[in-house]
């Protein structure tokens, strides 16, 4: 045995759990290869960068496979192809991301200004701007108005939906009893989350055109409509957070002789916070940027209005989408463009903020499950 | 015994509170049905030369419900092989440290706020979509959807469900995720142990796990992708009917309500409702469907 091992001619020194195996240069060898096929290919083209990328990518795609084809055999192959293409699908994904994000940082710091915060379109006519541009001074006008608007009629859907979120949870997980009214009702929650936005809007304000005419517009009809949107989020995260406060803790509360709904109160909530404050920051994230809700129940003005009782307001989204669409003057459009963008910018600000702090709470009052 | 009296009266308060909490939620869907066939119902009555259009509200409907469909449809098709593809990646390509921040970086899309992918749309990718449709139309014009001449700014249906296919992204991403994530280990280890290519794990021990809650994340994708306005209310420049999707032309109902709805009066007015209440109905029967299929397979639930 040892006489045959050691009498075996050894030409090539690779073992045999190594042969038919690409060794690890090898891809990298394919990248360089297809990037350099790829620049090639895209400048007969016109050279751009874009299809600099593409073209190489699709070389790469297809030349690893044959590479891999012709040393490892079909199995590794495709498999080589199916890792290929998965990578490529997270590269496509986050393009965009990275575009809209980069895009609004360009326009928009461009445009954030004194201005732009703290005065409102009050008085901003087509002639103002075309001054503006024909002088070449600072652009005057901003999105103060839309901000209050913003932030007044959140506040007002925050305080509709977060107490109904919070009964119908806490009915959901301490109460029911598995019946057909809490399946129906975790069934529908579900399936609100699904309406588009724009029909919690019609809903809205043909509920308070019903009862107070026609064409009722105010920051109230729009807080409504984005409550319907804000509840079923508010419901499911706070399900989740109460299902995973441990029974020990009810159970001990109970033995102690506390009744059910101060237990609910002074131990279970308490118990869960953290989460259900980070859920309800989420969902306030995700209400805070609709748009279409509000051009159909909050109407649009260019000054400010702190009363969401009463006459029509400006939210961020809709300013964003009014300065975008119908420029303030149809001639010069680009002090629009730069206010809006700027709003743009002061609105994604917003979103990251809460995702931010809802991420911050739920780290730093981690969930008390228990030991 | 005052105390246990009040105590008692405080636990009925309590409960029936949140009874009533989990009624109105119920209550409230109704009344979003009621309203809406409500202050439709005037649409259904008229005249049918009283409408947009002079033949009815369903020659109104139809081009719009087609416009619908289309642009999800598009985004359909562009999203679902990259949404499982990246979910993929995340659950079981990217090495375990990296992918919850990459979890993180997919879900920050869903954060954008829809007004932001329209000015996106409008200003960086129809643009840059122009060459492309130019060389579409050249080349591929003979096939109906490509036919030209292509819009010189961009602004079509084809852009739009590009829009829309970034936005259902990651929704379609992170409930994919959940559920390859759950995907049985053992099954996992067993194909490997036997030989099996990673691809060939997945293929063998992954997808037939996952198959339905796959299937409910796009449905799930595909009501967002109906119901969503602001996109396609700014990056498509509307108008009637048209197979090309590279020229202006198609509508979706969403943003025909938007775009309208801030004029609209008496008829005109009853008559966007009614178009409201056909896409309520759309979206709702797509997501009953998609909840349906999560709701046989429980544990799914949690992921949403």
């Amino acid at each position: 045995m040892s006489k045959l091992l050691t009498d075996a001619p050894a030409p090539v020194k690779r073992n045999t759990l190594t042969k038919n195996q690409l060794p690890g240069w090898a891809i990298w060898a394919v990248a360089a290869g297809s990037l350099v096929l790829g620049a090639a290919a895209s400048s007969l083209l016109g050279f751009s960068l874009v299809s600099w990328a593409l073209i190489s990518a699709v070389i790469f795609v297809i030349a690893g496979y044959l590479v891999t084809l012709s040393v490892e055999g079909a199995r590794k192959a495709k498999d080589r192809f199916a890792t290929n293409l998965i990578f490529a699908a997270f590269i496509i994904a986050v393009v965009p991301l990275i575009s809209v994000i980069w895009t609004v940082l360009q326009n928009g710091i461009a445009g954030l200004s004194y201005n732009l915060v703290f005065t409102s379109m009050n008085g901003m006519t087509g002639m103002v701007d075309n001054q503006t541009v024909a002088n070449g001074t600072e652009v005057l006008g901003g999105a103060y108005h839309g901000i209050v608007g913003t932030l007044l009629i959140t506040m007002w859907a925050t305080i509709i939906s977060v107490p109904i979120g919070l009964l119908t949870a806490v009915y959901l997980v301490e109460y029911s009893k598995g019946g057909a009214l809490s399946r129906g009702i975790t069934f529908f929650v579900d399936v609100m989350t699904g309406i588009p936005s724009i029909v919690a809007g019609l809903f809205a304000a043909a509920l308070f055109g019903l009862i107070f005419g026609p064409s009722t517009r105010t920051g109230f009809v729009a807080a409504v409509a984005l409550s319907v949107l804000m509840i079923p989020v508010v419901v499911r995260s706070t399900e989740e957070m109460l299902k995973i406060v441990p029974n020990e803790l009810r159970e001990a509360s109970y033995a102690l002789g506390v009744r059910k709904w101060r237990t609910i109160l002074k131990v279970v909530v308490p118990t869960a916070i953290s989460g259900i404050a980070s859920g309800v920051t989420l969902a306030i994230a995700r209400i805070i940027g609709e748009t279409a809700p509000l051009l159909v129940t909050a109407g649009f003005v260019n000054s400010i209005n702190w009363n969401v009782f009463g006459g029509w307001m400006t939210t961020l989204p809709t300013y964003i989408y009014r300065q975008l669409m119908n420029p303030t003057s149809p001639t010069n459009v680009e002090p629009s463009m730069q206010r809006a963008w700027a709003a743009a910018l002061i609105l994604i600000v917003f979103v990251m903020l809460l995702n931010l702090i809802a991420r911050l709470i739920a780290r730093i009052f981690a969930p008390k499950t228990g030991r | 015994m005052t105390e246990t009296g009040r105590g008692r009266t405080g636990d009925k308060v309590f409960s029936g509170l949140t009874l009533a909490a989990g009624c109105l939620i119920l209550f409230v869907l109704f009344c979003v049905a009621a309203f809406l066939l409500w202050q439709a119902l005037p649409t259904f009555g008229a005249e049918p030369t009283a409408l947009t259009g002079g033949k009815g509200f369903f020659a109104y409907i139809w081009p719009i419900v087609i416009g619908t469909l289309i642009a999800a449809a598009i985004a359909l098709v562009l999203a679902t092989p990259v949404g499982v593809g990246v979910a993929l990646f995340i659950s079981h390509y990217a090495p375990r440290r990296l992918a919850q921040g990459l979890g993180y970086v997919v879900d920050l899309l869903a954060a954008i706020p829809s007004v932001v992918y329209g000015a996106w749309g409008i200003a960086v990718l129809a643009p840059a979509l122009v060459g492309p449709y130019t060389w579409l139309a050249e080349n591929a014009g003979w096939i109906p959807i490509f036919a030209g001449p292509a819009s010189q700014t961009g602004k079509t249906m084809l852009t739009a469900g590009i829009v829309l296919s970034v936005m259902i992204l990651p929704i379609i991403t992170s409930l994919s995720r959940e559920i390859f994530l759950q995907a049985p280990k053992l099954h996992e280890e067993a194909a490997l142990a036997m030989g099996a290519t990673r691809w060939e794990m997945i293929k063998m021990a992954v997808f037939p796990f996952a198959r339905p809650g796959v299937i409910s994340a796009v449905m799930l994708g595909l009501g967002r992708a109906l119901g969503e306005t602001m996109a396609v209310a700014m990056v498509l420049s509307g108008g009637g009917l048209i197979a090309s999707l590279i020229k202006s032309g198609n509508q979706t109902i969403a943003a025909e309500v938007a775009l309208n709805f801030p004029e609209a009066y008496g008829l005109r007015l009853s008559e966007l409702i009614a178009a409201g209440l056909v896409l309520f109905i759309i979206t709702l029967a797509v997501n009953m469907i998609a909840r349906w299929i999560i709701s046989r397979h429980k544990e799914f639930s949690g992921a949403n």
